[in-house]
This record gives C-alpha cells, sequence and structure tokens, in this order.
C-alpha cells in the first residue's frame, strides 16, 4: 500500500519517538510574527536558551500594523512597542526580518510563499492558526502556541501526534462566478466546522488540478475554520513555476534537486486514507455566510434555515447566530443592506485576488453604493507595489474603494481598522466570529471578494453573476 | 535535572471560591496584547478585584494575609474559555507565584498550559475543597503540602486524597513535564534530521 504525503513527509521529519507515545518532528521553516513571539522570547531568555537554527525562522508583522499612517512610532503605543519588541528579538537572536521600510513586509502567510521560503515538502510552523495556507505548496503547515514558539526556537522541533488523513475531492468545472472562497466555504458547510478535528485534509481533483497557486492557498488557508489541524495539496508543475526564481527558492543548479524531493513526498496513487469524501464542483454556488461561525453559510440565492429544518442538537447555536446577526429563520441573504466592505487578508489578500475584482470593476465603471465604506487591503507590500505598478490601484480608487497599506487590517481588530457598532461587513476574511472586526456587536459575511464588490457596488448582498454580468 | 522534579509543594494557599471562573477573569483579554509574560501576575483576576473593591469587598488576591500564598484552592472547571496561557503565567507571577492548584475540576486546556509550566492541577471531591478552603480562611499562615508521591494534601496533621492523569503526575514527579528540556535532550539527533533534509540549510548553499 502506498503512502500520502502528509505521511511521507512525517517521516522524514521526525527526529525519534518520545517516552509520551508523541513524534518529535522537526520544523524545517519557523515564521513569526509579533502577537505570539515576543512571550516565547521572553521564555527563552528566562532559561538562558539560544536558538538553534535562526536560520529557520523568519519574521514580519501584520497583525498591529496600521494600515493608514505607518510611520514610526505608531500612534498606538501598544502596537509600537510591539513592532519594537519584534525588531528588537530579531536582532538579538540574528533573525531575518521582512520589515516595512524595507518594503518587504505583509501578512505573514502571504510573504512566506511569495519570497519563495514555502516550498513543497517542508514541515512549517507558526504561532498562528492560518499557517494551514502553506499547505498549498504540498507541506505540513501548522498553527502553534506560544510555549510552542519557544520550543521550536530553542530546539527546532515539536512533539507531535499523527494525524488522520482525509482525502477531499472536488470533481468536475466550477461555474462562472464560483471561486476558490466558495469552494472553502462549501467543504465547511458540508463537513462542519468541527467535521476536521483529528484530520489533515487532502484537497484533490479537477479543481485542485486547475487552480492556480493563490487558489490553492485560499482553500488550504481555511483548512482550520473546517477543524482540521492543516490541509493541503500535492504539489505539480503549478507549485514548480510558481517557484522558480523566487528568492529563497533553489536556484538553477540546484533544482533538479529539489525537484527530485519534491517529487518523492507526492501522495502515491495507491496511498491510503482514513476518510474520502467527494464533491462536484457544479453543484457550487457563490457563498455566503449568514451566521457565527463558517460553516453557517448558504449559496447567495438561498434562504436562511428554518429552524423546523435544523436538528435539536444544533438550534440553540442556530437561534444564536440569528439573534447575533439580527437575521430572520428562512429569510433571503441577498438584499442586507452592509456598511463595510473589506476586500483583503490572508485568505484573499493576493495579487490575483485583486487584479480579478479589478478588471470587473474596469468593465462597467462601476461604483461603490452611497454609506458603503469599502477596504481594500493588500497581503503584502509587494502586493501592493504590484497594484500600484500596473495602475489597479487607480481602478480601486475610482471605483470608491480605499486602497491602503499591507496588513491583516480589518480582519481582525488589533489596529485602527474596526466595524462600529452593529455594522454588516461584506469581507473577503476567513473569521465570522462574534466580535471578530472589532466591534463587540460587529456582524461579519464571508464571501469571495469579487462577491464583497458585487455587494460593495449594490449596497447590499449581492449575486456577483448578476452585477457583474458573469453567466458566460 | 532535579530542580524540575515535582513531589511535594509546600506552602501557603488562597482560596478562590466560584465554579467556571474562565480565562477571561484570570486574566482580562487586553492583557493579550501585550510584549511579555512579565508584569502580569499584577493583573491576575484584574477585574473581578476592582468590581469587588468598588462594592467594598476585597478579593482573596487582594487580603494582604493571602499575599505569601503559593497554592490556590478553587472550584469547578477553573480555566475553561480561551486556550490562552497567559493565564497560568498570570498566576504564576502573582506575588510569590502559584505552584501547585487543588480544585475540583479543571478545563482541559487550562490544565495542559499548567503542565507545561511545572504546575500541578490536581483534583478532589468537593467535600475535601471546602475542607481545605476552610482550614485556609480561618488560618492564612497555615502550610499545606501538595504530595504527588503519595497523592495527598497535607496540613495541620490532617490529609484529603487528590488526584490527577498518571502520565501528568509521572511528567511532573521525574521532572519530563517541561518540553524544551525534553526536546533538547536529543540535540544530535535533531542534527542528524537535518542534514538528511536536502533543503534544510537552504537549497543555495546544499552541496
Ligand atoms: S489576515 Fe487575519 S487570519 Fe490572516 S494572519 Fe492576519 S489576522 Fe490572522
Amino acid at each position: 500500500m502506498g503512502k500520502n504525503l502528509y505521511d511521507k513527509v512525517f517521516e522524514r521529519h521526525t527526529v525519534r519517538e518520545l517516552e509520551s507515545g508523541q513524534f518529535q518532528v522537526l520544523v524545517g521553516l519557523h515564521l513569526i510574527h509579533e502577537v505570539t513571539s515576543p512571550q516565547a522570547f521572553s521564555m527563552l531568555r528566562q532559561s538562558g536558551l539560544k536558538l538553534l537554527y535562526p536560520e529557520r525562522t523568519f519574521a514580519t508583522c501584520d497583525h498591529i500594523i496600521p494600515t493608514l499612517d505607518q510611520s514610526r512610532p505608531f500612534a498606538d503605543s501598544v502596537a509600537e512597542q510591539m513592532i519594537a519588541e519584534l525588531e528588537k528579538n530579531c536582532k538579538e537572536f540574528a533573525i531575518t526580518y521582512f520589515s516595512h521600510t524595507d518594503g518587504e513586509q505583509g501578512v505573514v502567510h502571504v510573504v512566506g510563499p511569495e519570497k519563495g521560503l514555502t516550498q513543497p515538502g517542508m514541515v512549517i510552523c507558526c504561532g498562528d492558526s492560518h499557517t494551514a495556507t502553506h499547505g498549498a505548496f504540498g507541506s505540513i503547515a501548522l498553527g502553534i502556541g506560544t510555549s510552542q514558539v519557544r520550543d521550536v526556537l530553542a530546539t527546532q522541533t515539536l512533539p507531535m501526534s499523527k494525524l488522520k488523513v482525509r482525502r477531499i475531492l472536488v470533481n468536475g468545472r466550477l461555474k462562472p462566478g464560483v471561486f476558490a472562497k466558495d469552494v472553502a466555504l462549501y467543504i465547511i458547510n458540508k463537513l462542519g466546522v468541527e467535521g476536521g478535528v483529528g484530520y489533515a485534509y487532502e484537497y484533490a481533483g479537477d479543481v485542485f488540478d486547475r487552480f492556480s497557486m493563490d487558489e490553492r492557498m485560499t482553500v488550504c488557508n481555511m483548512a482550520i475554520e473546517g477543524g482540521a489541524r492543516c490541509g493541503y495539496i500535492n504539489p505539480d508543475e503549478t507549485t514548480y513555476q510558481f517557484l522558480k526564481g523566487r528568492r529563497y527558492a533553489p536556484r538553477e543548479n540546484f533544482w533538479q534537486q529539489a525537484m527530485a524531493y519534491w517529487e518523492s513526498v507526492k501522495s502515491d496513487p495507491d496511498a491510503q486514507y482514513a476518510d474520502r469524501v467527494t464533491y462536484q464542483a457544479e453543484q457550487i454556488e457563490p457563498m455566503v455566510t449568514w451566521g457565527i461561525n463558517p460553516g453557517q453559510s448558504l449559496g447567495v440565492n438561498a434562504r436562511l434555515p428554518e429552524l423546523t429544518e435544523v436538528p435539536k442538537n444544533q438550534r440553540p447555536l442556530v437561534e444564536e447566530a440569528l439573534r447575533y446577526m439580527n437575521f430572520k429563520p428562512g429569510m433571503p441573504i441577498k438584499g442586507q443592506k452592509i456598511d463595510v466592505a473589506f476586500i483583503g487578508s490572508c485568505t484573499n489578500g493576493r495579487y490575483s485576488d485583486f487584479e480579478l475584482v479589478a478588471n470587473l470593476l474596469q468593465r462597467g465603471q462601476y461604483k461603490v453604493a452611497p454609506g458603503v465604506r469599502a477596504l481594500a487591503v493588500p497581503g503584502s507590500q509587494l502586493v501592493h507595489r504590484q497594484l500600484i505598478e500596473r495602475g489597479l490601484d487607480r481602478v480601486f480608487s475610482e471605483a470608491g474603494f480605499e486602497l491602503r497599506n499591507a496588513g491583516c487590517s480589518m480582519c481582525l481588530a488589533m489596529n485602527p481598522d474596526k466595524l462600529q457598532g452593529r455594522e454588516l461587513c461584506a469581507s473577503s476574511s476567513n473569521r465570522n466570529f462574534k466580535g471578530r472586526q472589532g466591534s463587540p456587536e460587529g456582524r461579519t459575511l464571508l464571501m469571495s471578494p469579487v462577491m464583497v464588490a458585487a455587494s460593495a457596488i449594490a449596497g447590499e448582498v449581492a449575486d456577483a453573476r448578476e452585477v457583474f454580468d458573469l453567466n458566460t | 535535572m532535579s530542580d524540575l522534579k515535582r513531589e511535594r509543594i509546600s506552602a501557603k494557599a488562597v482560596t478562590v471560591g466560584g465554579s467556571d471562573i474562565d480565562t477571561d477573569r484570570i486574566i482580562p483579554a487586553r492583557y493579550l496584547k501585550c510584549v511579555t509574560f512579565e508584569g502580569l501576575g499584577e493583573h491576575a483576576f484584574e477585574d473581578d478585584r476592582s468590581q469587588l473593591k468598588q462594592s467594598g469587598a476585597l478579593h482573596p488576591f487582594d487580603i494582604h494575609e493571602f499575599a505569601q500564598a503559593q497554592i490556590l484552592f478553587v472550584c469547578k472547571n477553573f480555566g475553561c474559555g480561551s486556550s490562552r496561557e497567559h493565564a497560568p503565567q498570570a498566576l504564576m507571577r502573582w506575588n510569590k507565584g502559584i505552584r501547585a492548584i487543588v480544585g475540583v475540576s479543571f478545563a482541559e486546556i487550562f490544565f495542559g498550559n499548567c503542565l507545561t509550566l511545572g504546575i500541578p492541577c490536581v483534583t478532589a471531591d468537593e467535600q475535601s475543597i471546602k475542607e481545605l478552603a476552610c482550614a485556609n480562611r480561618a488560618d492564612p499562615d497555615l502550610e499545606f503540602c501538595v504530595d504527588l508521591k503519595q497523592m495527598k494534601v497535607f496540613f495541620a496533621a490532617r490529609e484529603v486524597a487528590i488526584s490527577m492523569p498518571e502520565s501528568a503526575r509521572e511528567a511532573l514527579i521525574t521532572g519530563r513535564w517541561d518540553p524544551t528540556v525534553e526536546l533538547l535532550k536529543s540535540k544530535d539527533h535533531i542534527a542528524a534530521s537535518a542534514a538528511r533534509l536536502p533543503y534544510f540549510r537552504g537549497w543555495s548553499s546544499a552541496t
């Protein structure tokens, strides 16, 4: 019987079996940001420990960075303290830091791949749950806690238990107006937000074969929202082409050697899986969440569930979501007035996300509806520069979007970009938890960037296929 | 590594009553936006403490007589809520530092976070917790001994039985609870594994 990628990469990185029955696993790439690393560094200092392989840790600043005025010191003194601490730690421990003064900063899960750091066949860790993103390259990529950040810094290893692997096939062709984000939301809707607990997800099939790396990252990013610790896609020509020429990717003379390694970790055709599910791409509609977890979603033209349709044990959660969102059972989601539109985050803040939206905006002189605050926030400074170079920044501003500087921005509220009061936000991010976007009563509707743009123009939740005439 | 062994913890104690005390109450969420766990100690139970103060009462953490305490008595489901490690970090940094917690039950993640820090969370039945709390409140100077070998708390010629999952107890009394120390034991293995991975040194410097 063959092996899947997860098993192969896990085995290649196993240092030894621990007495607890867990495995000590080597971490090939460690990414850090300002929120979850400072305490890990103080723990190191306290115990007098050094970094074992400082060259395998890379840092950037994303959560707390303001997206308007990035001049130092930051207006928020705590934010300033946090970035200063990160700079100090990187200096003291000889860690490469992608800073915003050098134009290299961005959301950690956007920066890693664009620098060519993220590669197939690695074990990748970061003190951030959306580390799952990097699985798009065929790696085991896991979010970890602060003590684990310390342990990776000090030992480059972690104790790990083996996960089961579920193979998720999506075959067929996506309909026009249906994007990677819709696939991600669809899978979570089908398998549930806890459906992935104890699993790694292997995504495969026609749809993923055709996806670009950006699209693959969007789906892997949200593996964690389905309860899986990580998600991955086997590397292929698309992966290799993406990597070629990037700063940390193998140079020409090592390319063959690298390819040999990457090919060797791919799932065997007869690999075993703990579970398999298959979906048909044609079934997937443009998705919108209506509740307070990413599994509470529906096709844009569907109606919210009636309470009688909901299994009894799930009713309290549905009722709680309806109350919080101020929605009624059975009502349509389309037509709900929105206050804010946000395009960005590590789910959908890459160049291709903005390019796609800009191309549509350009088609018809579309304008953001009066009263809607629309933010477009690049996932990295590189994405931002690319937008400017190609003149797409003007497309956004002419349509009424505010194009900001790179950062996590309104994905969560550790910087000045926040919802106010009970505002309703169409958002291309990944979490619609209560209060996630900065107001304790703020409300989030997750959807694809194109759907966010369509809703911004309509001033209400809209079907992008109608707004942009996508049905061909 | 004998200093890592957690066999017996003898110290004065403090009791915080009430069930379902979540991590937000142990350390309010605003302290997540911080750069170090140091200094968190003084903010332990901060909101509970100030609320009580406003109503003219005092939280046990504010009562001078308990300021020396290093053992904490709690009730049911202590440490529920978010997984943030800031909660045990705050407790171990409060005054002299909490070194052991005895309660009716603990939230699983909180228990695990404490274990990683070498803080045993042991359980006892409600009656025993009451007994401990009464003795503690009657005499703040009374010494308690949490004994993980005999699985008992000894105090004033009395004792109550405690329990804890065997794997956690084993890790504490043998001093193997610190994952960093465990992981560092195999530095040579780590180097060998790293050498076997073609990408680990960066492709450009590979041979
Ligand atoms: S963009 Fe959002 S999900 Fe991604 S790292 Fe930043 S805060 Fe986390």
